[in-house]
């Protein structure tokens, strides 16, 4: 076994560490042996990172796809049990075209999803899976943390427009309080909405003292409900001793279509772009006929082994 | 070792703007202005390590982590959509995106507009909120040109005072999207460097104050 370490390279390394990290907290191996219809892929375009998919006939004339993503296929293929609790990893290729190329790429990707009922210890779980998963990669980690809710109920209070709410979503990601603070004007917010939407781009940090500062925040009924939420789950994460790599960071927006509730993305020190990306993701269940709800995870490995080797 | 933090200016006129205010932020690097070839300027009693990039390649720099910060264009950011931070508009190198054409075009809808640029991306995006149907022609300079020699019916570009435009009797159809230059961080490396990119933001944030 020990001739392994020279044997393997340090993406393989990190599937299998990965792999054991999973089953030994109950996840269950998904393997994906078949090939998705085309269909699948193009009813829910806009939750796939990149838009292109590689398309085939099969022998019966059916337009078939080499998948782009893997939680499409585990949410389809899952029996629907909003009591239960079905927990599986997976570790595949994908297939997508980089950002700013024009070429398919082969990518490994490894990640965990968790349906059924989800309450606060599910997630508080699944964040304490992502966070080891980081430090499997490397010491130096960092964990995002955002609720798409306490988002959410900002700009409703506000009454911000649907168009106004994408480019303030998208203003978020980029930390862009000019461009927010443009957003609102045009939307005829009022002073004191606007500062609180403008808020989410400048409070970051520790989760303690944003929620701190959170709390001294003049906020409707409903935002502090998501507060008080997300401080349940920091209480979750301090727990399990994962509470110092994690940030509570409101520019982690991922689609509104799909996601809600708690939604997260793991950076390493060493790597450019964020190596890992999740959240909750009722509402895809909803949209695939599904009662139950889910959260999980996805690792991406194609840039790993741009770090130095790990010794021991 | 102390760890540095990695600069991406962009050449040119605008970079020395650009520099003039990261040394009033306390941040300065004299070499800088020494008159050589050297690409890289240090100074490591600052921590900062600044380096001159082509201005549309800054993007690139800092979304793939060679730079932790950068300053560049809207233009360029809209253009290339970069998946970085944009942390503050530093207000100068103020312009306009445009569309320009000669002077007496008049857009009839009856056919598909022919426009040239240099912001295949920008351009398409305006058009398409517009409903008008475009072919598209890239060019890489002198833009101008185009709608001279009947390449295009109009052009798509960054107009300052208009100087060049008007001497080779163009005319501004219309301003749409307003430019200037951006502090922009990596993902990755705001996180890991945070209280350093942070301190840089709040100097600087003074400073535009002023522009």
């Amino acid at each position: 076994m020990a001739q392994l370490e020279f044997v393997l390279s340090g993406e393989e390394k990190a599937v299998y560490s990965l792999r054991a990290l999973y089953l030994k907290y109950g996840y269950a191996q998904y393997k994906m042996s078949k090939f998705e219809e085309y269909d699948l892929y193009v009813k829910n375009k806009d939750f796939l990172v990149s838009d292109n998919v590689i398309t085939f006939t099969d022998t019966d004339g059916k337009l078939m796809a080499l998948k782009p993503d893997v939680t499409l296929s585990i949410i389809k293929n899952s029996k629907d049990n909003p009591d239960g609790a079905l927990k599986v990893c997976y570790n595949e290729n994908v297939y997508r075209v980089a950002k700013g190329t024009n070429s398919f790429k082969e990518l490994m990707q490894v990640g965990l999803e968790r349906l059924g009922n989800i309450d606060n210890d599910a997630i508080s779980e699944v964040l304490f899976l992502a966070a080891e998963s980081l430090k499997t990669v490397s010491e130096s980690y960092v964990l995002d943390i955002s609720s798409l809710d306490l988002v959410k109920t900002i700009m409703d209070d506000a009454g911000i427009s649907f168009e106004g709410e994408k480019e303030i979503l998208s203003y978020l990601a980029e930390k862009n309080i000019q461009g927010v603070s443009a957003v609102c004007i045009r939307e005829k917010v009022s002073e004191q909405k606007a500062e609180l939407i403008k808020k989410l781009v400048t409070i970051y940090g520790a989760p303690e003292k944003v929620l701190t500062e959170l709390s001294r925040l003049n906020l409707s009924a409903k935002t502090k409900a998501a507060v008080k939420n997300l401080a349940v789950i920091v209480d979750g994460l301090k727990n399990k001793g994962v509470i110092d790599n994690a940030r509570i960071d409101f520019s982690v927006v991922n689609n509104m279509k799909y996601y809600n509730g708690i939604v997260f993305k793991g950076f390493v020190e060493g790597i450019p772009n964020g190596i890992l990306s999740g959240g909750q993701y009722d509402k895809l269940m909803q949209k695939m006929g599904k009662q139950s709800k889910a959260i999980g995870f996805a690792v991406y490995l194609d840039d790993i082994n741009k770090l130095p080797e790990k010794n021991g | 070792m102390k760890t540095m933090l990695n600069i991406a200016l962009p050449k040119g006129r605008l970079g020395e703007k650009v520099y003039d205010m990261f040394e009033k932020a306390d941040f300065p690097c004299p070499s800088i202005k020494e008159n050589n070839r050297k690409l890289i300027f240090e100074n490591e009693q600052a921590g900062v390590r600044f380096f001159w990039v082509k201005p549309s390649d800054v993007a690139i720099y800092v979304e793939r982590g060679a730079a932790d910060i950068g300053v560049a264009g809207k233009d360029i950011l809209l253009e290339y959509r970069p998946d970085v931070y944009e942390l503050l508009d530093l207000k100068i190198g103020k312009c306009d995106m445009a569309v320009a054409a000669k002077a007496g075009f008049n857009d009839d809808r009856k056919r598909t507009l022919t426009v040239a640029t240099k912001f295949t991306n920008i351009a398409k995006a305006y058009y398409s909120t517009l409903g008008r149907d475009i072919d598209i022609i890239h060019l890489n300079g002198s833009i101008e040109l185009a709608p001279i020699l009947g390449l295009s019916d109009v052009i798509v570009d960054i107009v300052e005072t208009g100087a060049t435009l008007k001497e080779n009797n163009l005319v501004v159809v219309e301003k749409f999207q307003p430019i200037s230059a951006r502090l922009i961080a990596n993902k990755a490396n705001f996180k890991f460097k945070n209280a350093v990119v942070e301190k840089i933001m709040e100097e600087l944030a003074k400073l535009t104050e002023n522009n």
